[in-house]
This record gives structure tokens, C-alpha cells and sequence, in this order.
């Protein structure tokens, strides 16, 4: 029998939800902006609402609604989220190449500091560097950022290594290809993807991180509408039936979270040519 | 001209007491071919390595015409007169360029030169994945031969192509050889090839 053609190739379909998350993900970004003041107001006309219309994840114990909190709590997460990961892939894309490129010396000290932050666990890592940084928004995004660069740095420095010892770049650096040239021909295009994947890949953890970090209390401060917060806060509640203060929220971060999983793992699926054929 | 491996002893890291290589000479003058043989895990590909300054031998060292290659190397503008061919070709080139600007970064070789290694002109706007092996390895020999090139190192260039493409392969090399004056190591494991190709052959 005839395979049908299908409609769309997967490099089509894979552009197509990249575009989707991205703009999803932009969109909750500047929507929790905007309504950032309106989360917070208070009507005590409307307290301990049940999920329905207008109010479509309820409301809290002051009134206030909590789609538009879970909302502004979304977009600060990732606002923190991209800020950290940023902060991370350089961190680690500076030390990754300076242990493959200086010499054993600095590859061994880079190694020691690398192994040293993995060794300690990471909510306890973050916690500390959030603490010493006094929490708040400053601790959270140090702490976050300070932890999480060992492992893409790991990937960095081997890959980097790797190549500086490719047969292609050993031949490209004998036929006097000068040394830029190599740097920007032949090194860069064998590692962004990876550092490029690596980094979307940071996201859901920063954001989880954050987030954890602030429901334990180390992190953002109550007044600020954070998912940590919310979920920490609607613990006293959840006794007294009102499930839907943590649920949505915590949905909402699950939904966050996957959705940056899933586009690193598009990304690394449409830059590793190996895979094309998968 | 002369290139030289005086005294050369190697070893791989943490691996002193058992070197690949002691005390080992060579020297291949412009013009000659020598065959270099030794069964699997002698250091075949490491003295090739060494000889094209990939490797810096812990005792001894590698001279072009009496100064230290290292330095030597230095001062030629562009091309190293010390050239490698790879056995695995497609290694040897970087996979996500067009061959044709891989070649063009090392100098584009002059038309005659590709049409006497049958390379099309079509190729040079493909990937190397989409080559076959002894395409790539012909390829490769292109790019190797600059016009500085004064030595070539042959790393078991023909063990993993056919016979047709072998005999072709030697066929060319021999003439190019003879007609620059090249010095030639062959690195081969088949001794009938060497005997016939060769001036001196040296085992290690």
C-alpha cells in the first residue's frame, strides 16, 4: 500500500510549535506585566469564590483574583527564569572554553570548582546564596544563577576540547587557516547548538528552582505576586477545601515548566543534523 | 630539502614506562618515498602525528632541513610545507561546510590538479556526507597538496578504499611526487604495496 503523504514535514511541524511556545510563553511574559496591579487589588466583596465565571481560577481569602495572580506569579518566574539561564550559559560558556583552551592548569582548577557546585546539592546551594545575598529578588536570581552554570559548562568544555582536536581543525590549522577563521568557521557552528540547547534546557530548572526556593520561604518576599508565594501561602487553606488556590497555579507552573522542556528539546532536534532521520 | 626525527621517545600521558616510540630516527628527503611498517599499536600514526607537529615528542626532535619544525612551520606564511592525509577521511573534513569552501579556506588547488584526481566540479558544492569514502579521500589529497608542500605524510590513506580507487590513487601520487620532488612517508600495511611503491622502506 501507497504511505500517504503526509501533510506537513516535521522540520515544518517543529518550526511550528517553536513559534507557538515561543509566543505562549511571550505572551503570559507581557500579559502578567500588564496586569500586575490589577493581581494585586483587594475586594473583600468576592472572597473564597470557587473556580467559575468571571473568575476562572477563583479567588483568595482577600478577594483578589487568582487567574490574574497565577498570571503575573507565571511572568515573573520566567522574567527570572530567562535572566538566570542568561546569566548561567555565560558563566558557563566563559569557564567551559577557558579550561578547554588554557591549559591543564586552569582545566583542572575549572574542573575542581565545577565538581565542587555539583557536589552540593542544588535547593540547598541556592537556598545559602540566596540567603548570603539577603533573598529578595537579588538572592533568588544569584542563587539560581550561581548554581546552575557546572553542568552546561561541563558540556562546554568537552566540546570545545573536542573540537580543538578534530582532525578538520588540526588540517584547517596546517593548511595556514588562520586562527579566527577556524574559531569562526569551524568551532562555533559545532557548538552553539549544543550551548544553544543546553541553555533553553536551564530554563525549567531555574524557574522550578525559584520557585521552591520561595515556597521554603529563601526567596522572593510575600509581597511578591511569585508562584513560590502563592503556593506557599494557600497552604493554610487547602484544609479548609480551598483546593483551588494551589491547583491552577501549580498547573500553570507544570504547563510553564514542560513547555520549556519541550522546546529545548525541539531545538536540539532541529540543529543536530544526526538526528534528522529519527 | 629534509625532514628529520631525531632521537624521537613518546609516550602517552600516564604511560612512561611503556613509550610508543624510543629512540627512534628517520629522516625522508625530498624525493624519496619511504614505507613505513609495523604491525597495529606501534606508533605508526603517532610518528606520523609527530612528524607533523600534531604531537610533541617528550625526548628528541623533528628538524625541516636543521631547524626545529615547530619554528620552522612558523615562519612560512600560510601552508605548512609538512602536509598530513588522514586514514579516515571523513573526519578530516568539517562536516557541516560545503567542501568547495573548505577548499577554498586552504587555497583552491589549481583546475589540473582536480581533473587528475577526478574531482568534479559538482562536489565542491555538496557535504561531505554526501561523498563517498574514496571521493572524500581524493578530496582530501587535493587539499593537502598545496603548492608549498614539500613532504606528505600518508596515514593508511588507501586501506579502506577499493582496489580500482587505490591503484588510481597511488597512480597519482607517484607522478605528482616524482614531478615535485615531493618526499613521501607511506604508512601502509599491505608490504607488497610499499615494495612496489617505495625507495626504502623502515620498521619500526
Amino acid at each position: 500500500m501507497k504511505r500517504r503523504e503526509k501533510l506537513y514535514n516535521r522540520r515544518q511541524t517543529t518550526l511550528f510549535f517553536l513559534a507557538a511556545a515561543i509566543f505562549v510563553l511571550a505572551a503570559v511574559t507581557v500579559s502578567g506585566i500588564l496586569v500586575e496591579e490589577r493581581a494585586a487589588a483587594t475586594d473583600f466583596s468576592r472572597t473564597n469564590l470557587a473556580p467559575g465565571i468571571p473568575y476562572l481560577f477563583g479567588t483568595d481569602w482577600m478577594g483578589r483574583d487568582m487567574f490574574l495572580r497565577t498570571l503575573s506569579g507565571l511572568s515573573l518566574s520566567i522574567r527570572i527564569g530567562v535572566l538566570t539561564a542568561a546569566v548561567s550559559a555565560v558563566t558557563a560558556l566563559c569557564l567551559g572554553t577557558a579550561a578547554a583552551v588554557f591549559g591543564s592548569r586552569v582545566d583542572a582548577a575549572v574542573s575542581w570548582v565545577i565538581d565542587l557546585v555539583m557536589g552540593i546539592p542544588h535547593i540547598l546551594l541556592v537556598m545559602l546564596i540566596s540567603i548570603a545575598c539577603g533573598r529578595g529578588f537579588v538572592g533568588v536570581v544569584a542563587g539560581v544563577s550561581l548554581s546552575h552554570w557546572p553542568s552546561l559548562a561541563r558540556v562546554v568544555r568537552t566540546e570545545v576540547l573536542q573540537i580543538k582536536s578534530a582532525p578538520y581543525v588540526l588540517a584547517a590549522e596546517k593548511l595556514g587557516v588562520s586562527r579566527l577563521q577556524i574559531v569562526r568557521r569551524h568551532m562555533i557552528p559545532h557548538l552553539f547548538p549544543q550551548f544553544l540547547t543546553g541553555t533553553i534546557l536551564l530554563f525549567p530548572h531555574a524557574i522550578l528552582h525559584e520557585a521552591s526556593v520561595t515556597f521554603l520561604g529563601f526567596g522572593l518576599s510575600s509581597e511578591q505576586p511569585a508562584i513560590g508565594v502563592i503556593l506557599s501561602e494557600s497552604m493554610q487553606y487547602l484544609t479548609t477545601g480551598r483546593w483551588w488556590l494551589a491547583l491552577f497555579p501549580g498547573l500553570a507552573l507544570v504547563f510553564v515548566v514542560v513547555l520549556f522542556a519541550m522546546l529545548g528539546e525541539r531545538v536540539r532536534k532541529l540543529l543536530d543534523p544526526a538526528s534528522v532521520h529519527e | 630539502m629534509t625532514l628529520e626525527a631525531k632521537k624521537i621517545t613518546f609516550w602517552y600521558r600516564g604511560k612512561k614506562k611503556k613509550p610508543v616510540l624510543s629512540n627512534f630516527d628517520l629522516t625522508l628527503s625530498s624525493g624519496e618515498r619511504v614505507g613505513l611498517k609495523a604491525p597495529s599499536g606501534r606508533g605508526k600514526t603517532t610518528l606520523c602525528r609527530i612528524l607533523a607537529g600534531y604531537e610533541r615528542p617528550q625526548k628528541g626532535t623533528v628538524l625541516l632541513d636543521g631547524s626545529p619544525l615547530r619554528k620552522a612551520a612558523g615562519t612560512y606564511r600560510g601552508a605548512c610545507p609538512v602536509q598530513m592525509v588522514w586514514q579516515h577521511p571523513e573526519t578530516a573534513v568539517d562536516p557541516l561546510l560545503r567542501l568547495g569552501t573548505t577548499l577554498r579556506e586552504a587555497g583552491m588547488p589549481d583546475r589540473r590538479l582536480l581533473e587528475r584526481l577526478h574531482i568534479e566540479e559538482g562536489w565542491l558544492e555538496r557535504f561531505p556526507a554526501e561523498l563517498s569514502g574514496g571521493e572524500l579521500q581524493r578530496f582530501c589529497l587535493a587539499r593537502a597538496l598545496r603548492p608549498e608542500t614539500k613532504f606528505l605524510l600518508c596515514d593508511e590513506i588507501s586501506s579502506m578504499l577499493d582496489l580500482a580507487t587505490q591503484a588510481q590513487i597511488w597512480h597519482f601520487l607517484l607522478e605528482e611526487a616524482e614531478a615535485r620532488g615531493m618526499g613521501l612517508l607511506i604508512i601502509s600495511h599491505d608490504d607488497a604495496l610499499l615494495d612496489h611503491l617505495c625507495t626504502r622502506i623502515v620498521a619500526i
